[in-house]
């Protein structure tokens, strides 16, 4: 019988399964260390004020307090880092406010964290913070960026003018005022971007842990990126040499992205461990989660679109006012301006660009990469854009695509601003899209919807995104202040069974299978014979782990590399036991063979003679077969596609129902088709929830109002439907496997989709534009400020 | 202290608890049993979900008190003793389900409730609005859905009625 096929392109079960389904997962919360206690910390619940004091001594009495810390405690150790340094327009560098890990003298959001208090119970520590006695000194806050940079506006930061992080740019201003200036139709649109709490289902835990007798610590957390964890804990805030920290990552649940950066909750715990000589969990409530991960996307945007004649784009133009919040998070200034500006071509052809974004302080929780991190942004302006030109031109929404999409011939495409695509056929995905959506036979079901009294609308978005930053020393000469490689380690263990050691992290996405997948394919072992681990760096020789769907593109890449490496030691090890000259082993399928000959040799086989040399060439190689591979990408990776919605909209509501959604995206080479499927479909809820439901809502002081699952509207099942989902790929050209990654284009590519859909079902009302979420209240308003310019009934 | 006694998976338990002790912290801190999940502080993601007397029920909502006698099944319950797993949870394995894992023990619990409840069928519109107390991130519930519609037949030990399809 032939063995199932279990390599690249099946869609084999996933191997982590059985414990997730039987209850036996493994997160941080699960784990409780001998003699454990519980931190919980006291956090400001106002926007901006001074502390005047702070009294710990009703606290410090209340039953089981081991111990409350301030920052008065913590004064040797350093601020939480910011891993990107963006430069002005002038060429200065952005400022860079001191983030610390507990609020020095001021609290700047609600959330701030001021005081831990640990004790011998979560109860008992909760209880103690409350009885802490904090005065506090009101200041104005403010939430919003067009606020903020207001003359006169509240300043979250000694020493940061007009509270503004960076004044940066991208493209050529000179060549857009010209094409502006010879522009047969220009296009202008406000909008914005709204706000996101990530809400992935596992709220943050850390637990701190030190061993007096060695000197060595170990941080349990839930993080996606374990050794930029120890590296950003220890060179920046603690203070301590790498090989005395270990960092787990045990599973965890969910990320999107809030669970990149290193919080001060981590840091704490770590320190405190080793001042208590006790072990310390700290676990988020959710409410601790809504005011303390790091948020997404608010961008407040103007784009305008210059047009010749033809439809064809001349020109774009575009400023953004990011929200930073009141602290820069790890990555969070790379996100409007590298992840985002960079991609302003999007499919088209657009030869003169200009994108400038002012980066901004706000007495608001920090903002950092939610999934997309800056991709969903400069897609929603663009698809958003070019549906308002079709509209203003009289062109076909999607003919003036066409009419611009850089050809399937033009690979490798040069953008103006910066980056260039290596492949991509955006006909194709357009043409699979159109006809899986059924496109063509919208007007009947419009038709047919407007007869029971209901508003049907169609949009789609033909989007783009970059995958996978890189390489490191395009990244550096950028800003970045790390690598962005990734590193595999492949072990043949002497019975041949293989342990694969990964410098990504899986908190959802399957890499114990996809991953696994890879040496099936590449070196013949069944799947039952791999084991990939991740998320330990006592284990994992380096990572930079998962975010900007990378993990396949980058670190797949290091596995083929390192996997490459095994084989041609194999080879030589099989030449010499079938007494045959290098040049002539040939591998495949998981056996080493003589040219020409039936003389072969298992790679089971190979690797017990590694371990077991008796018979061995001792004089050309070392015994045992493990090799490790760094691989830097040469460049990012460029998925895209075409995302289709469809909706109704209650006239009497207003409510929006999302009744069709179709995407079909360039992934490139697809290692497990129901994977795939999943990412896609969890990235285009999280699409629709931006787009129709969430917000993260300040009121104009900086007071959270959404600060809880009662009051931002996550995406349930009954607010969704099923959805068409396939893929349509070319091939990524550089890098080993042909992989893009897909964990985003499900995010990036649908709120505009949505949106497009939404304006488009209330074109009778002559809407342009309606902001994310467009809620029930929201289009109910509109419908009732404006009659419709012509009966639909 | 409250002392409470309650069989946990076919199992009697007793623990000490303050009065203010929920039963999801009863059976993740004092039990052990940390396959049913917290997820949020409002009763409102359904990480939680366990069976109380055959009731799906959010532990969060519940004081470890109440369960006093009470007959309790958690995700590690459901499989037989010798390792075969309950429908649903094969259903969610094979249907692609789950992601990062954390809402699926709360999720399975809810939907053998929902399919238990629906002797005559479920349409999707009724399992998406049975769904409406569990939150899910990273599947977008798509096949949550379909694994709970391939799930009723195997329980039911019937095909799900053409009507309901």
């Amino acid at each position: 019988m032939a063995p199932p096929f279990e390599g690249i392109g099946a869609s084999v079960r996933r191997k982590e399964d059985l414990r997730f389904i039987s209850g036996h997962g493994h997160y941080t919360d699960d784990i409780n260390r001998p003699g454990q206690v519980y931190a919980y910390f006291r956090r400001s619940d106002r926007p901006h004020a001074k502390i005047v004091s702070i009294d710990t001594k009703e606290a410090a009495a209340a039953p089981g307090v081991l111990a409350i810390y301030t920052a008065a405690d913590l004064a040797a150790i350093g601020g939480l880092p910011c891993g990107w340094q963006i430069h002005n327009k002038d060429g200065s560098p952005m400022a860079e406010p001191k983030h610390p890990v507990l609020a020095e003298g001021r609290v700047r959001h609600v959330g701030d964290p001021i005081a831990v208090v640990i004790a011998e119970t979560k109860q008992q520590a909760k209880d103690a913070a409350e009885l802490l006695a904090i005065d506090f000194e009101d200041l104005p806050g403010v939430a919003t960026v067009t606020d903020a940079v207001k003359p006169g506006a509240p300043q979250v930061h000694d020493g940061v003018a007009n509270n503004v992080c960076y004044d940066w740019h991208i493209g050529d201003k000179a060549a857009v005022d010209a094409a502006f200036a010879r522009a047969a139709h220009k296009v202008r649109l406000d909008l914005t971007n709204n706000r996101l709490i990530p809400n992935a289902m596992e709220p943050r835990a850390a637990i701190g842990e030190y061993d007096a007798a060695t000197g060595d610590y170990t941080l349990y957390t839930t993080t996606q990126n374990p050794h930029v964890i120890r590296l950003l804990m220890c060179a920046f805030v603690l203070q301590l040499p790498e090989h005395k920290v270990r960092v787990v990552a045990p599973d965890v649940g969910g990320g999107f992205g809030s669970k990149i950066y290193h919080y001060a909750e981590e840091a704490v715990v770590t320190w405190a461990a080793a001042k208590l000589h006790r072990p310390i969990k700290w676990t988020a409530e959710r409410s601790e989660s809504f005011m303390s991960d790091a948020h997404g996307r608010d961008h407040v945007t103007t784009g305008e679109l210059a047009l010749d004649k033809d439809g064809k784009f001349i020109g774009l133009r575009v400023h953004t006012y990011a929200n930073m919040g009141a602290y820069l998070s790890t990555f969070a200034t790379a996100v409007p301006t590298y992840l985002s500006a960079t991609l302003l071509a999007g499919t088209y052809t657009t030869p003169a660009i200009y994108g400038e974004v002012t980066a901004v302080f706000t007495n608001t929780v920090p903002v950092d990469a939610y999934r997309g991190a800056g991709r969903p942004e400069t897609a929603y302006l663009i698809e958003r854009l070019v549906d308002c030109a079709a509209r203003e031109t009289g062109i076909d929404r999607v003919e003036i695509r066409r009419r611009n999409f850089i050809p399937r011939s033009a690979f490798p495409y040069q953008t103006p601003v910066a980056l260039q695509y290596d492949s991509g056929d955006y006909v194709a995905t357009l043409d699979v899209a159109m006809k899986k959506a059924d496109w063509a036979g919208f007007p009947a079901r419009r038709a047919a919807a407007a007869a029971k009294g209901r508003l049907r609308g169609i949009g789609m978005s033909t989007y783009i995104e970059a995958c996978g930053v890189a390489p490191s020393a395009v990244a550096g000469a950028l800003g970045a202040r790390a690598g962005l490689y990734e590193v595999a380690n492949i072990r043949f263990n002497p019975t041949g069974s293989v342990t694969v050691f990964t410098g990504t992290h899986s908190h959802g996405q399957g890499h114990e299978t996809t991953l696994a997948q890879l040496v099936t394919e590449q070196l013949g072992v069944p799947l039952a014979q791999v084991e990939v681990v991740h998320g330990d760096t006592a284990k994992i020789p380096f990572g930079m782990g998962t975010y900007g769907s990378r993990s396949l593109a980058v670190g797949g890449s290091a596995m083929v590399k390192a996997m490459d490496k095994i084989i041609a030691k194999g080879k030589k090890i099989a030449a010499h036991l079938l007494e045959a000259d290098v040049r002539d082993i040939e591998f495949k399928d998981g056996k080493f063979t003589v040219a020409g000959t039936d003389k072969s040799k298992t790679i089971g086989e190979i690797a017990f003679t590694a371990y077991v040399p008796h018979n061995y060439p001792h004089e050309e190689l070392e015994p045992g077969l493990e090799e490790t591979a760094f691989y830097d990408p040469k460049n990012f990776t460029f998925p895209g596609g075409c995302h289709i919605c469809e909706v109704e909209i209650d006239r009497d509501t207003g409510v929006v129902h999302v009744v069709n959604f179709t995407a079909v995206d360039d992934v490139g080479r697809v290692v497990n088709p129901m994977i795939v499927e999943g990412q896609v479909q969890g990235g285009v809820a999280q699409g629709i929830g931006q787009a129709l439901l969430e917000n993260a809502a300040y009121d104009a002081s900086g007071q959270l109002v959404s600060g809880s699952f009662m009051d931002y509207t996550m995406p349930r099942a009954d607010d969704l439907p099923s959805f068409h989902v396939a893929t349509e790929n070319t091939m990524c050209t550089h890098n080993p496997l042909g992989s893009k990654g897909c964990g985003e284009v499900g995010a990036i590519g649908s709120p505009p989709a949505v949106i497009n859909a939404v304006v488009d079902a209330l074109r009778d009302y002559g809407v342009r534009h309606v902001d994310m979420p467009a809620t029930p209240a929201k289009i109910w308003s509109i419908m009732h400020a404006a009659a419709p310019k012509m009966a639909a009934e | 202290m409250p002392q409470v006694s309650l069989t946990v998976n076919g199992k009697p338990a007793s623990a000490e608890v303050e009065a203010r002790t929920l039963l999801v912290e009863l059976l993740r801190e004092k039990l052990g049993l940390t396959g049913t999940h917290v997820g949020c502080d409002t009763s409102q993601c359904g990480a939680c979900v366990v069976h109380v007397d055959g009731m799906a029920v959010k532990s969060c909502t519940m004081l470890a008190v109440q369960a006093d006698g009470a007959k309790v099944t958690t995700i590690e319950g459901l499989a037989a003793a010798d390792g075969t797993l309950h429908p649903m949870q094969e259903m969610f394995r094979e249907h692609h389900a789950l992601q990062c894992g954390f809402c699926t023990p709360g999720m399975v619990m809810t939907a053998i409730d929902l399919v238990a409840t629906h002797p005559d069928g479920l349409t999707e519109e009724q399992i998406r609005h049975g769904l409406e107390g569990n939150l899910c991130r990273c599947t977008g519930y798509h096949n949550i859905v379909k694994a709970i519609a391939a799930a009723w037949p195997l329980m039911h030990g019937k095909g799900m009625p053409a009507a309901a399809e």
